[in-house]
């Protein structure tokens, strides 16, 4: 078989197989729209003009059930930023420690981070997220008795209230008769849902950061040695440097998926994308629509947090050959 | 000069020493996790052990200071075969049992022939798997040799977890397999169709994943075939997985050196030989950690079906404590419980997996 016939015959497969995939794609959705009409199931985006009607109990901005479904929609995802990020540097942050400790020379050290990366891989995040919203709402003590970790810094069956700026000066939190009062206010399912984010992916990160610095060759670290460096100054000057641009694609994915996991809140009820996307789809019945959109912020995000990743990738490389 | 390195410690003491306070950050590390432990550890244990009640007795519970594991006593059932018809419990008893015994033997199987070597475990394999899924259907849904039939619907706890995960590897495998062998092969057509979908389902979340197939799929079958809520969410966790087990199996693909393919070229292999007898067992092997570890990803990932209304472990825990004003409280307890069960299935697949790595061949 000569080559060029064996090219024509790819080509015409290939054809046939979109050809197929149009086919198929042009039946299904046939079906979907007359099983629709059938069923009396409107469809289309205009629902987003109207008014949502229902509240949104916590979030970077104050949303009024008389404003639009897209604001509602806009109000969610600032919530799914509001927990990811915060959570996405915790996170890095506890990983790369644990991972470091997972290399201690010190046994009890090694042991600890271990145990910690052994357990928290090995349950499901949900299950996490299910025991941190109940140790935090069932076994706290209400809002009147709360545990003042801190002067100002309160922990209750309600939630953390921390002090924060307001109105130009700061405003602490004060314990009332039965509420705290002033500063700023974080709900129980936001605290459930950043613990759970971070502490499961920060286990991931660890193991990452673990095969990082094992993968510097064992050459440098003994060069570093014979240049009279200490330790801590090796993992510095010689190890994480050669780590870290090695380390990008393997963290960023991380972030990534702590970013996809937080619409896990929808089981606890932390007002995020996917949540409010849930409610506002159960009061249409949009439901196309509503995962449509969920499903294309997603990919938007996800495509965002790759070209910061590669950005910082070759930054990195440059700062080492440097 | 030659300078000796420095004499290892020898004994008991200087060895501690040495290890655990190697420095002042050593040092604070030992002395903190020693405090931390001295702090924690007897409450925990006062809590989990001695402070706990073990009979399902809801009255010592209440007067107990510690853990009520009795609950765990009363509620096991319902907290592990879910709404299943209470009666018929021994038949998802059974059928777990089946399909575990079928996964504990095909994960035995390499230490197996590896400590005789004659062993022919194929034939032996294969029926298992013919026998086991067939065995547990059966059992579960009924409707045959005098078992009455049991819906979909009422499956729940651990083997609707087993069901959604074995499935879901067995489905997801071959899929990924294809997709990985597309992307990387001659057809540019092919290949961008699998690209775009193992970078689209990697870009979303599974939760809304399970929603759009809960919704979409009733719409786009025609309601004389419609699917149940079991078959349509186990495609949407078959076609996630498959993206992910994908993406391992072509990284893989792509790490086999270029001389092989060469190698295989010169030999006369086609493209599918090629794939067969030289890179596939090489990429396979190279990609087993990451192979396990989407197996581990699937089988936990199985928990998120309780969103859209199936009881699998999870669900069927909160559906067991959350009616019962009497054990309601001891949702800490059912947590660690299930943790438990979810802990074990993931760390022995792991390990299973760890062993095949390091296997002289598999």
């Amino acid at each position: 078989m000569s080559a060029a016939r064996t090219g024509r015959a790819a080509w015409l497969l290939q054809i046939a197989l979109f050809a197929a995939l149009a086919a198929g794609a042009w039946w299904l959705a046939g079906t979907a729209a007359e099983e629709m009409r059938a069923r009396g199931i409107r469809s289309g985006f205009d629902f987003f003009a109207q008014p949502a009607g229902f509240w949104i109990s916590e979030g970077v901005f104050e949303f009024d059930p008389a404003e639009s479904y897209l604001k509602a929609f806009a109000a969610g995802l600032a919530n799914t930023l509001r927990v990811a990020l915060p959570a996405i540097a915790a996170a890095l942050l506890l990983g790369t420690l644990v991972g470091i400790g997972r290399l201690a020379r010190n046994p009890l050290l090694r042991g600890l981070c271990t145990a910690y990366v052994e357990t928290l891989r090995n349950i499901p995040l949900l299950l996490q997220l299910f025991t941190w919203y109940y140790l935090l709402t069932a076994m706290l003590p209400p809002a009147a008795e709360a545990i003042e970790l801190l002067p100002h810094v309160f922990l209750g069956s309600g939630g953390l209230a921390l002090p924060w700026v307001a109105d130009g000066g700061l405003s602490l939190p004060q314990r009332g008769g039965f509420a705290i009062t002033g500063g700023a206010h974080l709900s129980p399912e936001y605290l459930a849902l950043f613990i759970g984010l971070t502490g499961y992916t920060a286990a991931y990160i660890a193991e990452s950061v673990r095969g990082g610095l094992q993968s510097v060759s064992a050459g440098q670290r003994q060069a570093a040695a014979a240049l009279g460096l200490t330790p801590r100054q090796t993992l510095r000057l010689v190890t994480l440097p050669q780590a870290l641009p090695m380390l990008v694609p393997p963290l960023a994915n991380q972030s990534l998926n702590l970013l996809k996991n937080s619409s896990l809140a929808v089981a606890i009820g932390y007002p995020e994308l996917v949540s409010i996307a849930n409610t506002t789809l159960n009061q249409t019945g949009r439901a196309v629509e509503c995962i449509a959109v969920v499903l294309a912020v997603y990919l938007l995000l996800c495509a965002v947090g790759i070209a910061i990743a590669h950005a910082l990738e070759s930054r990195l490389r440059h700062w080492e050959r440097a | 000069m030659k300078r000796l390195p420095p004499p290892a410690p020898i004994g008991l003491l200087p060895w501690l020493r040495s290890r655990l306070f190697d420095g002042p950050a050593s040092s604070l590390a030992t002395v903190l996790i020693l405090l931390a432990a001295a702090w924690l550890l007897p409450g925990a244990l006062r809590w989990a052990v001695s402070g706990a009640v073990w009979s399902a007795d809801a009255e010592a519970c209440r007067q107990a200071a510690g853990a009520c594991w009795g609950m765990v006593a009363e509620k096991y059932r319902p907290i592990l075969f879910g709404r299943y018809p209470y009666e018929a419990q021994w038949r998802p008893l059974c059928a777990t049992a089946l399909l575990l015994a079928a996964i504990v033997f095909s994960l035995l199987a390499p230490a197996l022939t590896r400590r005789k070597p004659g062993l022919r475990l194929w034939p032996w394999l294969g029926a298992a798997w013919v026998l086991a899924p067939a065995g547990f259907l059966l059992l579960m849904g009924g409707g045959a040799f005098g078992l009455a039939a049991v819906p979909t619907e009422l499956w729940g706890g651990l083997p609707l977890t087993l069901l959604l995960a074995t499935a879901g590897i067995a489905t997801a495998f071959p899929l990924a397999l294809l997709v990985a062998l597309g992307r990387s092969g001659p057809l540019p057509a092919v290949r961008a169709l699998c690209a775009v979908y193992v970078e689209t389902v990697r870009s979303i979340p599974l939760v809304p994943a399970l929603f759009l197939a809960s919704f979409l799929i009733p719409l786009l079958v025609p309601p004389r075939l419609s699917a149940d809520v079991l078959l349509r969410v186990q495609v949407a966790i078959t076609l996630f997985a498959a993206a992910y087990l994908a993406e391992a199996i072509r990284g893989a693909l792509a790490s086999v050196p270029d001389g092989q393919r060469q190698a295989a070229a010169a030999l006369g292999l086609g493209w599918w030989g090629t794939q067969r007898h030289i890179l596939l067992p090489q990429a396979l092997r190279a990609a087993a950690p990451s192979i396990a570890n989407s197996f581990v990803n699937l089988f936990k990932d199985t928990s998120l079906v309780v969103v859209v209304g199936l009881y699998e472990l999870t669900g069927s825990l909160e559906l067991a404590l959350s009616g019962d004003p009497q054990w309601r409280s001891y949702h800490l307890e059912g947590y660690l419980f299930i943790g438990a069960i979810y802990w074990l299935g993931c760390y022995a697949l792991s390990r299973a997996s760890r062993r095949l790595e390091f296997s002289p061949r598999a």
